[in-house]
């Protein structure tokens, strides 16, 4: 440039028009593909030792959950002392693990092979390891549809309030700002002891009445109450999103509203949504098993870790291992879903790292 | 105080009111949704029983009358006759019941805060030290176990199998393990608060500019540091205590405590529907009244912080 200006001519330099040369085109070659931000989070995600044995963890607890039961010889709900034509059988009644009633005590010795009680039976003849396991299921099934129960009406409710805007956000975010400041533990309990009896008989004959109207009306509970937080997380996330530089200029630039939404909205706020649903889980499954500590939770035969806990207290003094078994169950899945759940925070949403 | 902070008290103020008035109506209207009404029970009673019983409890009236009456009675703090409990007046069982209460959710309140920051600042004093990790691995456990299972594990292990401490709530001694049972999440949870916090506060250049300027080590502590860090623990002291009183619900239970949460959960039980309202109302002001107090101490003591 120094020496065209000398000249006050322009002389274009040929060297500058030629093709590159092999040395130079080395310096335009990828050293490593491009990594998206998810891979980015899965990453960083994959680093964190603590994150993944708390997923392993959730992982293991799952599948056996599921798959436990399917060759497990006893079932959650048969008493093994009652046969149909015969007396009851009080001696498979309070079996410690490992422990045999009387007939099946004379079948081993015939000979027979009888599959251990592992965690003995409960007060009534079940074995209990069967109820456990089932138990987890429900507690983590709860968990887990009460989440999507939440994480639907608050994203319907949060992304109405944030696109309308003006009079629609006030009133929503007014309601919200109510149901926010309700005792909610005080409000689930009325609802949860009302709500029973009236559902019970609403149910008779469908296909929900096996899931149990307790059940039930946990999900209606989550669904009037629990969506607050996440609505207003949601509009928030629209809110601030919709003011972003980038979005002025997809806009600017002739970008409709679905484009917008699809290509800068729902991208930049999925990993919150998924976070926050993923902390959501541990939450749901506590109040549930508070719920049904307190005898309000899902309906006899059914188990659930908080109704295993509740009954083991009646027998405390003979077999507290009935408490501590779905204690330490219980206490882990929470841990190692919030463990993991902070994980994903950490790993996909850096902005949300308070 | 500045006008902004009174304008925002004043504001805050209508919402806990609204707020308490909007529990009541739910309460009243969600517990006479209830189909065939208290006295359809475990006994059957004929149709002129009901109808007189009906009618001693204004219960033959329009709703809209039975609410306001509910409200007129409610503000002077008549919550009428128990339904179960023959002769006694739901006031007073609460009254009773709130005593024991008291003493329980104010002394694992205190143990929590005091406990809980100093534990914090010690770990974030003596930061990546054993010390500070086995705290932060204890505290985590706490956190994520429910207050019945620590409730009923403490039970199990100091009243049934070491026999130290009495299992009945109502004996001497006997508010121990439910006060131990109570304080043990809210202080687990005020001591991750107050180290990172402090953490934040003891990086920032003040606390440079002190130690630089030779204030002893002690005052940098306590007048600066903790002071500071102490801030976000106000913002948990409403929380903490609606965990208290929810909490207090089931471990009164475990305990067998004569407290009014276990007066809740029974009556609840036995529907009795006079007490269920009542101290749902009771218990829900309470927890509206503790986070008011909470967030107007936030602000005073820092007025540069903006709520909404």
């Amino acid at each position: 440039m120094d020496s065209n200006l000398q000249r006050l001519s322009m002389q274009v330099n040929v060297d500058d028009l030629l093709p590159a040369s092999e040395k130079e085109k080395e310096y335009m070659v990828k050293m490593r593909p491009s990594t998206t931000a998810f891979q980015d989070g899965v990453r960083r995600l994959r680093k964190n030792k603590v994150a993944m044995v708390s997923f392993f963890i959730i992982i293991l607890i799952t599948l056996a959950s599921i798959l436990v039961p399917l060759f497990w010889p006893y079932k959650y709900e048969s008493m093994l002392g009652i046969t149909p034509g015969k007396p009851v059988d009080a001696s498979y009644n309070n079996l410690r693990p490992f422990e045999y009633s009387k007939t099946e005590q004379t079948r081993i010795e015939a000979g027979e092979k009888v599959f251990p009680h592992v965690f003995g039976t409960d007060s009534s003849g079940r074995d209990y390891f069967i109820r456990v396991v089932y138990g987890t299921r429900i507690s983590l099934a709860v968990g887990f549809f009460a989440s999507i129960i939440v994480l639907v009406i608050g994203l319907l409710v949060g992304s109405v309030a944030g696109y309308a805007g003006g009079m629609v956000d006030i009133i929503i975010m007014r309601i919200v700002d109510v149901i926010y400041s309700l005792p909610d533990m005080l409000m689930v309990i009325l609802l949860a002891s009302v709500l029973r009896e009236p559902l019970g008989k609403a149910l008779e004959g469908t296909v929900l009445e096996k899931i149990g109207s307790n059940i039930i009306s946990l999900f209606i509970i989550f669904a009037l109450l629990y969506w607050v937080s996440m609505s207003r997380l949601i509009r928030g996330q629209i809110l601030s999103l919709r003011e972003q530089e980038y979005v002025l200029a997809a806009q600017a630039s002739g970008a409709k509203a679905g484009w917008v939404i699809r290509k800068h909205l729902i991208p930049n706020s999925i990993s919150v949504i998924v976070i926050s649903t993923a902390l959501q889980i541990p939450n749901a499954i506590f109040t549930e098993s508070y719920l049904s500590f307190l005898g309000l939770g899902v309906n006899a035969p059914m188990p659930s870790l908080g109704s295993l806990a509740s009954d083991a207290l009646n027998g405390l003094k003979s077999y507290p291992f009935r408490l501590v078994i779905p204690a330490i169950v219980i206490s882990l899945i929470v841990l190692s879903l919030n463990l993991f759940g902070d994980g994903l925070r950490d790993a996909f949403d850096p902005k949300l790292n308070g | 105080m500045n006008p902004k902070t009174i304008s925002y008290i004043i504001k805050r103020l209508i919402l806990a009111v609204f707020t308490v008035w909007v529990v009541f109506t739910l309460t009243f209207f969600i517990m006479h949704a209830v189909p065939g009404g208290p006295f359809v029970g475990e006994k059957a009673i004929s149709k002129a029983a009901q109808q007189a019983l009906e009618a001693k409890y204004g219960l033959d009236k329009p709703l809209s009358t039975q609410y306001f009456t509910y409200l007129n009675d409610v503000v002077h703090l008549r919550f009428g006759p128990s339904l179960k409990q023959r002769g006694r007046m739901v006031i007073d069982i609460m009254a009773d019941g709130l005593k024991t209460s008291a003493k329980l959710g104010v002394v694992a309140a205190v143990l929590a805060l005091v406990v809980g920051v100093v534990l914090g600042a010690a770990a974030a004093l003596r930061r990546n030290t054993i010390p500070d990790r086995i705290i932060m691995v204890i505290t985590t456990a706490f956190v994520s176990m429910p207050s019945f299972i620590m409730g009923s594990l403490l039970l199990v292990i100091f009243a049934i199998k070491l026999q130290v401490l009495p299992a009945n709530g109502a004996s001497a001694g006997g508010l121990i393990l439910p006060i131990i049972t109570l304080m043990l999440y809210p202080m687990a949870y005020i001591t991750r608060l107050t180290r990172s916090s402090m953490l934040d506060v003891l990086g920032q250049d003040y606390i440079r500019t002190a130690k630089a300027k030779g204030v002893p080590w002690g005052k940098i502590i306590f007048g600066h540091a903790l002071k500071n860090s102490l801030i976000p623990v106000i913002t948990y002291f409403g929380p903490m205590m609606a965990y208290i009183v929810t909490g207090s619900l089931v471990v009164e239970q475990i305990f067998a405590v004569p407290g009014i949460g276990r007066a809740f959960v029974s009556s609840i039980i036995n529907r009795d529907y006079m007490m269920i309202m009542g101290t749902t109302i009771v218990l829900a002001t309470l927890i509206v009244v503790m986070n008011l107090v909470s967030d107007i101490m936030y602000k005073v003591v820092d007025p540069r912080i903006t709520l909404e």
